[in-house]
């Protein structure tokens, strides 16, 4: 038995065996992405940096109800609201704190005019440390700009909300 | 007269930056084939971004970045350090790594400086570099260095001892110290490279190349979970860059010898008059990448040895089968002088 051991140690059988598995990984499929070229695909329930939905008209949904405010587990949401000409009650200011904020998607879940919506969108960044808080100008303009593919997120998801 | 000796030296002075120049660059495009193989043996990708001029080019630019990122870098002295010596170290080390390319026949008569006694200045070099690793623990003033400068010294000077003999049946069997020689004596095809009759002295020769390199998987002098990088955790900048230059320009070193002394250097593997059986510095340049392969296939398949397992190995181990097979060559050479070097 102990000659056997000497003889598969002396001709170094474990060390070919292992350098041919390593071996073999060096023509294997790569796993990495090359990541700005290369992306993963997205869940439709993705979220992301933060935007404020319209209806088709032109007219901003949300209604100031402040249930995204009362719901946001890390305060980072900031409303205020006045009644509008038109005797509707709007917010005059809509603020979300991105270093508060933790992306638990609350606020959407709350939202009942579906307004606050989380984006997919994942490579923000702001230059100056005061531009870490969103005002409601911004957050239309989010929203304004994917509109689109938030639409669609939410539509291939319904069936499982 | 004085006009002869002024071009003979110019003209060695020529060949020897024949020589650096390309190593250098050799050394640089390890690092990155270091990082490429090793990511591809472990399902990465290693460096692909670094290009020229706004092509990617597999980060073929990746040396020249990591070069002037390491010359620009501040050195810093540590409390107390001895200036002198701390600088020193360094420079000793790359010396001996280059000093030792002197007598490295790349192809027959393409050698700087053709001694007899090559086999001899080869293992005074590579031993001599011990003195950069030592100097360079204890002149840092910090422990882990020190204690990493001793690991690393114990380890090189005990696998010099198998090196050496390992060598002593490539020196019994061709006959001769002088590499030019060596490599002669395996002419004619792969039937007569030396590494047939020297199995065991080809094998404990690399392996303890590998050791007396402080590389994968005899590494323990840069064990990071113990003491981080070794003799050269103080060191930064330009002179950590030529403990780098060194390091790796010993295991090319390592790699063309192993090509030299056991694997027909310049020689090609076939027999015969075709084209292909003609000795080339290619084949020389072939063998030796194989070698630089196998090192960077070991860091990224074998794990770490233990500290005395190391020393084990080497004394335990190395030496007897050594000792052993030189005297088997020596009655061969003797009673068969046919079988071994023609």
């Amino acid at each position: 038995m102990k000659i056997l051991r000497y003889l598969k140690s002396l001709t170094l059988k474990e060390l070919f065996k292992g350098m041919t598995v390593t071996g073999k990984y060096f023509f294997k499929r790569k796993f990495t992405i090359r990541y700005p070229e290369e992306k993963t695909p997205k869940s439709d329930r993705f979220r992301g940096l933060h935007a404020l939905r319209r209806y088709e008209n032109g007219e901003e949904r949300c209604i100031a109800c402040k249930l995204c405010e009362a719901v946001c587990p890390a305060l980072a949401i900031t409303i205020d609201s006045e009644m509008r000409e038109d005797g509707s009650r709007r917010t005059t200011k809509y603020e979300i704190d991105l270093f508060k904020c933790i992306y638990c998607g609350f606020c959407e879940e709350s939202c009942p005019v579906d307004s606050i919506v989380l984006t997919d969108i994942h490579e923000f960044h702001f230059e100056g440390k005061d531009k870490n808080v969103l005002d409601k100008q911004q957050l239309l303009a989010i929203g304004d700009m994917r509109e689109k593919e938030v639409a669609n997120a939410r539509k291939n998801d319904a069936e499982y909300r | 007269m004085i006009w002869d000796q002024i071009w003979m030296i110019i003209w060695t002075l020529l060949k020897i930056v024949a020589i650096v120049l390309p190593l250098i660059i050799v050394v640089a495009y390890l690092t990155y084939a270091e990082r490429r193989v090793i990511g591809f043996m472990q399902g990465r990708m290693g460096p692909n971004r670094v290009g020229l001029f706004g092509f990617k080019l597999w980060g073929l630019a990746q040396p020249f970045a990591d070069t002037v990122k390491l010359l620009l870098k501040e050195i810093i002295f540590p409390a107390n350090a001895n200036k002198f010596l701390f600088l020193m170290a360094p420079v000793i080390t790359l010396a001996t790594a280059f000093a030792a390319w002197a007598v490295v026949p790349f192809s027959d008569g393409l050698v700087l400086a053709d001694i007899n006694a090559g086999l001899v200045y080869i293992l005074a070099m590579t031993s001599l570099g011990v003195y950069g690793v030592i100097i360079a623990g204890w002149a840092s003033n910090s422990k882990y260095a020190l204690l990493g400068a001793l690991r690393s010294a114990a380890q090189i000077v005990s696998y010099e001892i198998a090196m050496g003999f390992a060598l002593v049946g490539v020196l019994i069997a061709a006959g001769s110290l002088n590499l030019t020689t060596i490599v002669h004596g395996q002419a004619g095809g792969i039937g007569h490279w030396f590494f047939i009759p020297l199995l065991p002295l080809f094998v404990i020769y690399f392996i303890s190349g590998v050791a007396e390199t402080n590389r994968a998987p005899f590494d323990v002098a840069e064990g990071e979970s113990e003491i981080v990088a070794g003799f050269h955790v103080e060191y930064s900048g330009a002179a950590f860059a030529l403990f780098f230059l060194g390091e790796y320009a010993n295991m090319i070193m390592i790699s063309s010898l192993t090509a030299i002394m056991f694997m027909g250097g310049w020689y090609s593997p076939f027999s015969g008059d075709s084209w292909i059986a003609q000795p080339s510095i290619l084949w020389f340049f072939m063998k030796t990448g194989f070698f630089l392969l196998l090192y960077l296939w070991f860091r990224a398949t074998f794990p770490r040895y233990r500290y005395d397992q190391i020393m084990r190995l080497g004394w335990k181990v190395f030496i007897p089968i050594c000792i052993v097979w030189i005297m088997v060559v020596a009655v061969v050479k003797v009673y068969r002088p046919d079988w071994i070097g023609g």
